[in-house]
């Protein structure tokens, strides 16, 4: 206790300015190791990003590269690894259309959702919907397939016929599990929007409505957008939920009803199933690299949006 | 002079705070009346008790009566859209849309109905000179209204409440947060509008509100000292409290 007493009164004897001129050696150790530190957890983290990048580029690049599948073939809809016929192009078509279709049913939704909670009632909107989104979030995607499994598509099966699993029931299982992401980044771009904005036009005479529909969406457009582009990218990469409804057939995806693949699903199923370094194997390599070529574009895009943002 | 706003016991509460306290005053049509008074003292309040903005502060409630043309803006029946379009607001801070010049000035009149083309090209020709901005923008009226100087976004927002045709237009410390050079010309403004229109202000600066008013009232802790001419109340206060404040002892 005296000498933390003496301690004290020792370092306000010191002034401030001599301190800051002449770290404490102790302090300056500190202050290396927490450099070090974060240095080599952002080193840690770009040499995994690159190495899985190089690996799967290369993994991926494989079969074009040695001739066994040509482009041509691979962007084909012939899709019969039993007969060395290797054409991705329903999945991929499948994937972007289930994610886009996620996207169009779940944009209104969340953005309404997220108007709902900033606009029209703050209070009980924000102490209800708000952890309601967030345990949303926390359901494990193998939950929201199961519960698409065993309610989602025998309702499809008795209200349209048919099998029930397909592009519906895909698109129903996972535009509700990319709804908490529209609502929270809708939510949270709609509250940066500042207060005397809004007062502006209701001084004007515009009513909530108005308000909201003329000003608040259009000025808010592009976070926005990327709320729903990153709900589409999540889409897109999903595997696990997709993969119980979707019906896991080489159909090109033009019709609600019917069982189509994804790129995930196809992964998933067959990752296991197939001899490492044989063609099929290579072409399941392939496909990932396409996912994560889209995934690029999609977070490129968002880059994009976003930069027009604070330039406007 | 007839008078355009009739206030008569006009009482506000934050929740039980009392925030103004039986405010009676009456305002002649197209003057400048100035709001003065230390911070806190409930003059932005009662701005904003006159269009009814407070209404939108959740736990705000108010007796007694403000009449604008002789009906009072807070009977039953009073249509808010109709009251805002006749009653303008300035804010303190510039608060143009994030949207381009143009649409800045036709957001008001397109709300209240009007689409044509030619007509909100007129709308914004004149509400853009009577505002003094014209020459400045004119050639630019698509480019984004967040690229004009603090004080031309002011002038700009004073343009946008032309443009929906109001008779009375409130300002809250409209020139705070601007430079003495716009400042002065916002002050030019203020007087040349005061010919068509019915002006309140509230300032912190007793300089400006010398300058530009006809009346001042003179709020402390919600309530009314001192209401009278300007050149008056300036000169020969009648309460030792207003002369304690306008000689800068206090506030």
């Amino acid at each position: 206790m005296e000498q933390l007493v003496t301690n004290q009164v020792a370092e306000q004897k010191r002034p401030l300015s001599e301190d800051l001129k002449k770290p404490l050696p102790k302090i300056l150790q500190a202050e290396r190791r927490g450099r070090v530190l974060t240095y080599v957890s952002s080193w840690v983290l770009l040499l995994i990003l690159f190495s899985l990048l190089i690996f799967i580029t290369s993994k991926g690049a494989a079969p074009f590269i040695s001739g066994e599948v040509s482009f041509a073939e691979f962007f084909s809809t012939k899709w019969n690894p039993g007969e060395n016929s290797y054409g991705a192009l329903s999945f991929i078509l499948g994937s972007l259309i289930v994610s886009v279709c996620a996207a169009i049913v779940s944009a209104p939704l969340g953005i309404g959702a997220a108007i709902f909670m900033t606009e029209i009632a703050p209070k009980w909107g924000r102490k209800i919907l708000q952890p309601a989104t967030e345990i949303l979030v926390g359901i494990p995607s193998v939950v929201y397939g199961f519960v698409g499994l065993t309610v989602v598509v025998p309702f499809i099966r008795e209200q349209f016929g048919g099998l029930g699993f397909g592009l519906l029931a895909g698109v129903i299982v996972l535009s509700i599990m990319i709804l908490p992401t529209i609502v929270s980044i809708s939510v949270d771009t709609l509250q940066s929007i500042p207060r005397h904005l809004r007062e502006g036009s209701y001084a004007l005479g515009a009513t909530r409505w108005q308000t909201i529909s003329r000003l608040l969406l259009r000025t808010s457009l592009p976070g926005l957008m990327t709320g729903v582009v990153l709900g589409m990218a999540r889409a897109f990469g999903e595997a696990l939920a997709v993969q119980m409804v979707i019906g896991n057939s080489p159909n090109l995806p033009f019709n609600l009803l019917t069982p189509i693949s994804t790129l995930t699903s196809i992964i998933t199923l067959n990752m296991g199933n197939t001899v490492q370094g044989s063609t099929y194997n290579s072409i399941l390599w392939s496909m990932a690299l396409i996912l994560l070529l889209m995934t690029l574009l999609f977070v490129v895009l968002i880059r994009w949006i976003t930069k027009r943002r604070e330039q406007s | 002079m007839s008078d355009k706003i009739k206030v008569e016991s006009f009482n506000l509460f934050y929740g039980d705070n009392q925030a103004l306290k039986d405010i009676g005053l009456n305002l002649e049509e197209k003057k400048v009346t100035a709001l003065i008074g230390p911070s806190g003292c409930g003059k932005s309040t009662f701005l904003r008790s006159i269009n009814r903005m407070n209404d939108m502060i959740p736990g705000v409630s108010t007796t007694g009566i403000i009449e604008i043309d002789g009906k009072n803006v807070y009977r039953e029946e009073q249509d808010l859209v109709q009251l805002r379009k006749n009653v303008g607001m300035v804010f303190q801070q510039p608060n143009p849309f994030p949207l381009s010049i143009y649409d800045n000035i036709t957001y008001g009149p397109r709300i209240h109905g009007i689409t044509k083309r030619e007509e909100l090209d007129m709308i914004v020709e004149r509400t853009l000179v009577q505002a003094n901005l014209w020459d400045e923008v004119k050639d630019r009226l698509q480019s984004s209204a967040l690229g004009l100087s603090g004080g031309q976004q002011q002038r700009l927002v004073i343009a946008r409440v032309l443009a929906i045709q109001p008779d009375v237009i409130l300002m809250d410390e409209p020139a705070s947060a601007l430079d003495p050079i716009s400042t002065e010309r916002l002050e030019d403004l203020i007087t040349q509008l005061k010919n068509d229109y019915t002006i309140v202000i509230v300032t912190h600066n007793m300089q400006q509100a010398a300058r530009v008013s006809d009346m001042t009232a003179f709020f402390l802790n919600g309530e009314i000292i001192e209401y009278s001419m300007t050149s008056q109340l300036f000169t020969s206060p009648k309460d030792s409290r207003t002369e304690d404040y306008i000689s800068g002892r206090f506030g």
